[in-house]
């Protein structure tokens, strides 16, 4: 077997074929058969004389029509980053980091000490619209597109929240350095909310879950605190765990639900 | 190199029809679109006509499993849609371009091919290929590295049936595709689709009648969320009288067929 695949196309063949001569048919089928599988019998071929010219005279023609540069080659880099994020979820995980460093600011120019601080308070909601931007049709102008595909489900949707915690993990860190605030005590109800807004998403859709639980945080515990400039008792470092089983129970809800993701929702469809 | 076959290739289906329908109902928000309909669709181009809130849009979302059916049993490409279907491996086999299909404006034409062959669970290494490939097909390599903002309505739907195709889907549902497109460019994508037809189920809804006339193997007439009519072309043709409205054969058919469903059904 192996001195057969050694053989290679004498060159006596291979000019007799490349000059058009004639060669017996079933010598010339032998030959095709064996220049489609060997790569180096077609390098000879195409320094084989009467071809080696004509090649080069139709890369001469190609060079000459190609004009301009190369279509440019986008990074890797963004390339990736899109498969975690789609274009229309940045403009609302700005929003979070901005609505955090607003709270930073407040927080340092309001040196009295007495308010509660306002970067604890808003930490849980700041996340909520990028969450909400990851899987909301009127949003992302490719969901049609999107829930149809193999990827749509959970994986997706938990890649673009990664995505949103990503960035307001190390945003919510660095608040908590410049205010003293420990990252634990805002970052696990921040979690909550996030876990939340996808479980009570796969009820009545992630972008009203996340108007609902951020409202209702507004009005229960941010509004009071800053009234009565007492800090809820919510957000005392005793009630760490209460966050964590929240983060927990919304986690497992919304993996039971996950099959909501492959569909459209049945209602506001045209 | 010789191209490697994969082993899928070359297994024989094993399922008679690609679609299957049976009383398959599906709600469209308060209302039934889809209500009672029995379709068989196998290899070739299928046209799907009917007017205006018929159900077309909907029975095109059941059968691209983004809506579940509210009743009827539903069968694709040999997998029976049950309580816990496993979507994610029909979807592989699945193209679809629903109608308002939306992209992100900063994306060329590569990128939104690219992004939708990831979605679409692509080999990472066959995607480069694969997509040159279809965007060559739907004739927008010249402008496949330009920004999805700037090319035409016509360009859209072809940017929007390459994504469709990128996967070479076995079964490939276009709602709407002919919109936007220029009497040249409709010529193209008749031929284009005819081409796709032999090798996979596609499924056409359009309200231009022609457009059916000249790149389908089968007519699909649905009314009111039931069929109304399935059949060849020239047969919705020799369906029509002379005393139809119509301007052309297949035209009368159509309003003769949905003109006598009608009186059947009141």
């Amino acid at each position: 077997m192996s001195r057969t695949t050694e053989r290679h196309a004498e060159d006596d063949v291979l000019a007799a074929y490349v000059a058009g001569a004639a060669i017996p048919l079933d010598a010339e089928w032998a030959l095709e058969a064996h220049l489609e599988n060997c790569a180096r019998c077609r390098a000879r071929l195409a320094v084989t004389p009467p071809l080696a010219e004509f090649l080069a005279t139709v890369w001469t023609r190609i060079s000459a029509a190609a004009t301009g540069a190369p279509a440019p080659v986008r990074s890797r880099l963004l390339r990736a980053l899109r498969t975690w994020a789609p274009p229309s979820q940045l403009l609302w995980l700005l929003f979070g980091v901005l609505v955090t460093a607003a709270a930073v600011g407040i927080d340092v120019l309001d040196a009295t000490g007495h308010a509660p601080s306002l970067v604890l308070l808003v930490a849980p909601v700041a996340p909520l619209l990028g969450v909400a931007a990851a899987w909301t049709r009127g949003v992302d102008p490719m969901a049609e597109l999107a829930v149809a595909s193999p990827r749509a489900g959970l994986q997706l949707v938990l890649r673009r929240t990664v995505a949103v915690l990503v960035v307001m993990i190390p945003a919510l860190a660095a608040a908590g350095v410049v205010t003293d605030v420990s990252l634990a005590v805002c970052l696990v109800p921040c979690l909550a909310f996030t876990a939340g807004t996808l479980a009570l998403g796969t009820v009545v859709g992630v972008a009203r879950a996340a108007v609902v639980l951020g409202v209702l945080w507004v009005v229960a515990v941010i509004v009071p605190s800053l009234a009565t400039t007492e800090l809820s008792a919510l957000l005392a470092p005793a009630g760490l765990p209460f966050w964590g089983l929240a983060v927990a129970a919304a986690g497992a809800v919304t993996v039971l639900r996950s099959r909501v993701f492959t569909t459209l929702p049945s209602t506001n469809l045209p | 190199m010789v191209r490697k076959v994969a082993a899928t290739e070359l297994a024989p289906t094993t399922y008679g029809w690609h679609v299957q329908a049976d009383g398959l109902q599906v709600r469209a928000g308060r209302r039934m679109a889809v209500d009672g309909l029995d379709l068989r669709l196998g290899l070739g181009v299928h046209g799907l006509l009917g007017p205006n809130g018929a159900g077309k849009t909907t029975l095109i979302r059941a059968l691209a499993t983004v809506l579940r059916p509210a009743g009827g049993t539903l069968t694709l490409l040999g997998e029976q849609l049950g309580a816990r279907p496993d979507l994610r491996a029909f979807r592989r086999r699945l193209g679809y371009l629903p109608q308002d299909f939306g992209f992100y404006p900063r994306f060329t034409v590569r990128e939104f091919v690219e992004y939708m062959a990831w979605l679409k669970e692509m080999p990472p290494r066959d995607v480069p290929g694969a997509v040159q490939r279809t965007i060559e097909q739907v004739g927008l390599a010249d402008r496949a590295d330009d920004r999805m903002k700037t090319l035409s309505g016509g360009m859209l739907r072809r940017a929007g049936i390459a994504q469709a195709i990128v996967n070479d889907p076995d079964l490939l549902l276009l709602d709407e595709p002919t919109v936007g497109l220029d009497p040249t460019q409709r010529l193209e994508f008749r031929t284009l689709l005819r081409e796709l037809g032999e090798q996979s189920c596609v499924l056409v809804s359009t309200h231009l009648v022609e457009d059916v006339a000249a790149a389908c193997t089968n007519v699909v007439l649905v009314d009111e969320g039931r069929m109304v009519y399935q059949g060849t072309p020239a047969e919705v043709a020799a369906a029509g009288g002379a005393d139809d409205v119509g301007d052309n054969p297949i035209e009368r058919g159509y309003t003769a067929l949905l003109g006598r469903h009608r009186a059947v059904a009141r």
